[in-house]
């Protein structure tokens, strides 16, 4: 099984149902994540990247719902696989971080006690095993005194300590793929760092693929090798991620790039007035007719308002879903 | 001369030794509690016309240093002067009379607006709070503001639910200029909207404080968006500030140790290389270290940072006032290697 990719997914919609109608809020989304590799899935809010992971590790509830397209996991169809199957893998082979860590935590049980969940669970240790097993989970993503550490509760760490609890229970049954969504939104840039760091550290030395799920393109694009640009419930975008900054091709990416002030862009090239994309997201029950971005699209033509452009092959590498790309 | 500070003729608004101290826990008399010094002897100085940027992590006393300048705190020591006005103090003028100078741009223009009221009614009750209650002068001038921030009059009788995020921000900010205040203080104002949205709403900023002649006191943890808006910048840890100049003096030569591992911590899109980063994170502000605040998490300190307090503000050559042991040291050392990299 070792030639097959870890993930691959194939031309994945995902339906909100609404009483007898369906609209597809994912449509058409096709990814491939190999062993070890670190993937960012980019996008505006309601773009569809979080429920896509939803979708990954079949946790979507209605009114979501898997409406076609295949999910494999190191070569299984993870649709056809039991509930029992699909419980296992999740913690175990697949683990998730959330944005806040307050909300993904239990208040009410010490921080060790919900590592130590792991390795009863999934490793079968006894709790007595799996405490002592805590106490070195916390140690690695460096909390400092971890053997006191595990018997505090969430409210006692700060943002970024229960951060690094939700890695080391993320990390603990040593997965396949860590999915991180949106892990550090919440927290300042320094920590923000440090986690971005530790999460890369460890994910390298184990050999864990990361899908990293973001708004903020110069984060993923730092910390993945390739990224992919959702917009609307489709993407837009696939590239090696020093190029999709350097030269995107569709003009979603291309807007986006050109409208945050960046670092150093001003000592560079002076105060300039930022490059708007005009208009605004448009709502999942109302996505236009052709390609999603043509209303806020200067580049847009006839066939752009008709026809949704399917994805074409770039010669420098990379996939991009366009009929008028560079 | 020139003064980083800001403290010249021109200048609109004035933070002298503010500290802001609150009691937290002890007994009912207040005994046995202890002191949490939000805001420590801060001096900031607004100059007409300007856009002062203000940075540094939560809990390092932004939005403390924020409601004392909307005279919504009442300081423990020291002074702010708005205007003319002495806004804190048994001297402090009136609360409505600074309403009309000073104003603030939220965060979440979710959370900011009424939704039980339209964007009529919203812009409409300051004016009748502050005197306006002629209906034609009411409706003109709600018309105006609307066309300001880029809505059309007739979208005025709708309410928040009906508007997208980035129409929200700009209903948020017709709410903060409608009374023509001099000064707008600006709260993390793009980053709750979603990406695509933000740079309308800088562009929006800027072009606002031009025509109408504002002076913004700019709060962010965006780098990038503080260097693009701001003339000046001042960064804060814990309840003080460490370093402030001009905004390229801070961009391109930081000499505090805190502001280049807040600058070295931002990702590059450009190069797939490990975050430079800082240890640890912002200690309790209920029991701060001793020596410098930053002397835990500074990879420069040595016996002196953890013996004294972080020395006062001190100018340095190049105009600019850093709060550092070894700031000369640490800038002759290292050229940072700042992020103009990967710029055409």
């Amino acid at each position: 099984m070792t030639g097959a990719p870890l993930i691959d997914i194939e031309d994945l919609r995902i339906d909100l149902n609404h009483g007898s109608s369906q609209v597809p809020a994912v449509e058409g989304v096709s990814f491939r994540i190999d062993r070890g590799e670190t993937f960012g899935l980019v996008g505006e809010s309601g773009c569809g990247k979080s429920i896509t992971a939803l979708a990954l590790i079949g946790l979507l509830r209605p009114p979501l719902s898997v409406g076609g397209g295949v999910i494999r996991f190191d070569g299984r169809e993870i649709q056809r696989l039991p509930a029992t199957a699909q419980r296992a893998l999740r913690g175990n082979r697949i683990a998730m971080i959330f944005q806040e860590p307050m909300t993904a935590l239990n208040p009410v049980s010490p921080v060790g006690r919900q590592i130590a969940e792991m390795f009863v669970l999934h490793k079968g240790k006894s709790w007595r095993e799996a405490n002592q097993l805590a106490v070195e989970a916390l140690a690695r993503v460096r909390v400092p005194a971890p053997e006191r550490r595990v018997k505090d509760y969430p409210h006692q760490l700060s943002g970024g300590m229960r951060q690094r609890v939700m890695i080391a229970i993320a990390l603990a049954c040593g997965p396949d793929l860590l999915i991180a969504d949106e892990p550090t939104t919440a927290l300042d840039v320094t920590v923000q760092a440090e986690i971005i760091e530790l999460m890369r550290t460890l994910c390298a030395e184990r050999g864990t693929a990361i899908l990293m799920i973001s708004h903020d393109l110069g984060l993923v694009a730092n910390v993945c090798r390739r990224v992919a640009v959702m917009y609307a419930g489709r993407i837009v975008e696939e590239r090696g991620s020093a190029d999709i900054f350097r030269t995107p091709s569709h003009p979603y990416t291309q807007g986006l790039v050109a409208s945050l002030p960046r670092l150093g862009s001003r000592a560079a090239l002076g105060r300039t007035r930022l490059k708007e994309i005009a208009g605004v997201v448009p709502a999942i029950t109302s996505f236009p007719d052709g390609c999603r971005f043509n209303p806020r699209c200067a580049q847009a033509t006839d066939i752009c308002r008709a026809t949704a452009p399917e994805t074409s092959l770039l010669e420098a590498g990379g996939l991009v879903r366009c009929h008028h790309h560079a | 001369m020139h003064d980083p500070l800001g403290r010249r003729d021109d200048v609109i608004l004035s933070v002298e030794d503010l500290a802001v101290h609150f009691p937290v826990g002890g007994g009912l008399l207040g005994r046995g509690g202890r002191l949490l010094r939000a805001v420590d002897g801060v001096d900031l100085g607004l100059k007409r016309g300007e856009c002062l940027g203000l940075v540094g992590e939560s809990g390092s006393g932004k939005s403390t240093v924020a409601l004392s300048m909307l005279g919504l705190l009442t300081p423990t020591r020291g002074r702010i002067v708005v205007d003319g006005q002495v806004v804190t103090g048994r001297r402090a003028g009136n609360r409505k009379t600074l309403a009309r100078i000073v104003q603030m741009v939220f965060q979440d223009p979710y959370a900011s607006l009424n939704p039980r009221q339209t964007v009529r009614h919203t812009l409409e009750d300051p004016l009748r709070v502050h005197g306006v209650t002629a209906a034609s002068e009411i409706e003109d001038r709600v018309a105006t503001m609307l066309r300001h921030v880029g809505l059309r009059p007739e979208q005025a009788d709708r309410y928040p639910h009906e508007f997208s995020g980035g129409q929200r921000q700009r209903i948020g900010i017709a709410r903060a200029l409608i009374l023509n205040p001099r000064i707008v203080i600006c709260d993390e104002p793009v980053s709750a909207l979603d990406v695509s949205i933000r740079a309308q709403i800088i562009n929006l900023l800027l072009e606002l404080k031009e025509t109408l002649g504002l002076s913004y006191i700019m709060i962010s943890h965006d780098l990038g968006v503080v260097e693009h808006m701001s003339d000046r910048v001042a960064v804060m840890y814990l309840g003080r500030i460490v370093e402030t100049g001009d905004w390229r003096e801070i961009f391109e030569r930081p000499a505090h140790p805190y502001t280049r591992s807040l600058i070295a911590a931002i990702p590059d899109p450009l190069h797939h290389a490990p975050l430079a980063t800082t240890k640890g994170e912002l200690p309790n502000p209920l029991s701060p270290p001793n020596g410098c605040a930053f002397g835990p998490r500074c990879r420069y300190a040595e016996a002196v940072c953890h013996r004294e307090p972080g020395p006062p503000l001190e100018m340095r050559p190049d105009g600019h006032m850093v709060r550092c042991w070894r700031a000369d040291e640490i800038t002759d050392q290292t050229a940072l290697a700042l992020t103009a990299s990967g710029h055409p």
